[in-house]
């Protein structure tokens, strides 16, 4: 058999290198996947159990009686409603951000290449750059807008947030696809009477679909995960999930509750971690665009 | 040619003149000036404010580099550059090397790729935050690792790298490495994929091993994934903020600070303004002096 990549030598070698390939393999998706286990298993202990056995070991009785708390009766700060209701608030804000910024960087991509004006590679370069700058150097001016708009500790303060600071990538996507589709398809439109929104709607979105589900899927992740913006600009009740959780893990009140912990730690990447398993190539293509392949 | 046939007046054919002209630039324009104050205005502003006398409150008052004096007179700020370059370095290092490795693992057609892919990159779906949390469990001096090979047969074993000042930034360099090498993994693994198959088989014919073919062949072919890969990990590195909070939230005492924790205690619980922006204009500079000589030739390079 020819096509066993370049180790390709037959006979016993050959079959000890692949065993040895396969070993290292092997260990390495143990090594990927032992802090989930270790996450999961924990967070069906009972506290008992915890204190008495290995971090490693599987749990001897299983019990919900963590992830019950930790989605509803577990203190974030003062209050003890649990994570559900900061969940809530990501979901409040995620969506509408995702929808906003993908969007707006779709029709931006679209126009600044299929409608090539002059200064449009320099308007693309410019907004790019807000891609990689380090958000550290917004968040003071940022808490003080948001303060003065009355924005400030409030959902729809992210929201604005994140398709601001989103767009710079979604425009990245989008023109980075909308670059390789032909200008005869948009030339041929034009000719046939059809304007700027109407071959963006009829034409281009259409043929975008893939982009867009990477775009959607990067954005989706990127905001869900956020702790930065969470923390800086949100307070308490209007916490996402992600400041929650480290405010239920940092809390030195009482006993300290591994279980707990790592149940609200499963709930809080539960979404990000579904969208993974269920759209994976797409989230790995939004990996490779962000890395900026020319 | 102007649609046929279609009875409108004078006026809103110019209408339709001026917007069939000026539509793109009127749809871009919104963005652009987002762009414009929400990038560069801000920058401006916090630049201004790194050279005012700013303290609780913002101060429009010039003060030279007075913020950068006392800025760089802050022993924390030593702290966090020197745990920048420790945790920068072997971060970038690990994630390289782990990355390189299995990608040229799993480069030799194995028919559960997929799978093991999976496995490898699922952690950069996952928060910092939640990751950290696992982490911090996990590297529990307590009920951790530690008790688990004290119960081994190793009643002498410590591993208390959490608490302690010297080697907690190394916990932080362990969870940085095991959550993001499988990106460097996704990123090389492409670039192997497109070496034309006919350079492979040329070194096969030549006598070249397999690891000889990858040192001296294959890897160089693919050297602009080299560049990439290390400029998005600088670039989380700087960026590092969620990491350290959730693991050792700066800990103990201030050793783990990194300049992102560093400028957010300073802004949000210090209320040291001025020396929080002028610590924000450092790390901007330094990311600026990484990022645009790459985009710089990203761009030019992408353009026909």
């Amino acid at each position: 058999m020819n096509g066993e990549g370049i180790v390709r030598r037959k006979g016993a070698r050959q079959a000890v290198l692949r065993a040895l390939l396969f070993t290292v393999l092997g260990l390495f998706c143990l090594v990927y996947l032992m802090p989930l286990v270790v996450m999961i298993s924990t967070s069906l202990k009972s506290l008992a159990e915890i204190r008495t056995g290995s971090f490693i070991a599987l749990p001897r009785e299983v019990t919900f009686d963590a992830w019950a708390k930790a989605w509803n009766s577990a203190c974030v700060g003062v209050r003890c409603n649990g994570l559900a209701p900061y969940m809530w608030n990501s979901v409040a804000m995620v969506v509408p951000a995702v929808v906003i910024s993908t969007f707006l960087g779709a029709v931006n991509g679209y126009a600044l290449t299929k409608w090539r004006f002059r200064g449009a590679d320099t308007i693309f370069a410019l907004m790019l750059f807000g891609a990689f700058i380090p958000f550290q150097v917004v968040l003071l001016p940022m808490a003080r807008t948001l303060g003065y708009f009355g924005l400030a500790g409030s959902t729809y303060g992210l929201i604005l947030v994140h398709t601001v600071y989103g767009l710079a990538f979604t425009t990245l996507f989008f023109r980075n696809f909308f670059v390789s589709v032909s200008d005869g398809i948009v030339q041929a439109a034009k000719i046939d009477g059809a304007g700027f929104f109407a071959i963006f709607f009829k034409l281009m979105l259409p043929m975008a679909v893939p982009t867009i589900v990477v775009t959607v899927i990067w954005q989706f992740t990127q905001i869900w995960n956020d702790f930065l913006f969470g923390i800086a600009f949100t307070v308490g009740d209007s916490n996402p999930a992600t400041v929650a959780l480290n405010n239920i893990v940092a809390s030195s009140t009482g006993v300290k509750e591994y279980n707990v912990d790592m149940a609200a730690a499963i709930i809080a990447g539960l979404p990000t971690l579904l969208v993974y398993v269920l759209a994976g190539n797409y989230f790995v293509r939004g990996l490779a665009a962000g890395a900026v392949k020319g | 040619m102007p649609p046929p046939a279609r009875a409108k007046s004078a006026r809103t054919l110019g209408i339709d003149r001026f917007l069939e002209r000026w539509l793109p630039q009127i749809v871009v324009s919104p963005l652009f000036a987002a762009s414009l104050i929400f990038v560069y205005g801000f920058i401006v502003w916090t630049v201004y404010i790194s050279f005012t006398r700013s303290g609780v409150l913002p101060s429009y008052n010039l003060a030279g580099l007075l913020q950068y004096e006392r800025l760089w007179s802050t022993p924390r700020w030593y702290v966090a550059l020197q745990n920048l370059f420790v945790f920068s370095g072997l971060f970038i290092a690990g994630c390289m090397a782990i990355g390189i490795l299995l990608a040229i693992l799993l480069d030799q057609r194995i028919r559960i790729e997929g799978v093991i892919r999976t496995i490898y990159l699922y952690p950069m779906a996952l928060s910092f935050i939640v990751t950290g949390t696992a982490w911090k469990w996990i590297l529990n001096p307590t009920l951790g690792i530690e008790k688990f090979v004290q119960e081994l047969g190793f009643p002498g074993f410590s591993f208390d790298w959490l608490i302690d000042p010297h080697m907690a930034i190394y916990t932080v360099v362990i969870a940085g490495v095991w959550q993001s090498s499988g990106y460097v993994m996704a990123l090389f693994l492409a670039g192997l994929r497109s070496v034309d198959d006919e350079i492979i088989r040329a070194a096969a014919i030549d006598g070249a091993g397999p690891v000889r073919t990858y040192a001296t062949i294959i890897l160089p072919i693919i050297r602009p994934v080299f560049l990439s890969s290390i400029i998005v990990l600088a670039h989380i590195a700087i960026k590092s903020y969620d990491l350290v909070v959730a693991l050792t939230n700066g800990g103990p005492g201030y050793a783990t600070d990194l300049p992102a924790t560093f400028m957010y205690s300073f802004a949000f619980q210090r209320s040291e303004l001025g020396v929080a922006a002028a610590s924000a204009v450092m790390m901007l500079v330094t990311i600026m002096a990484i990022i645009v000589p790459y985009l710089y030739s990203e761009l030019r390079g992408g353009r026909k």
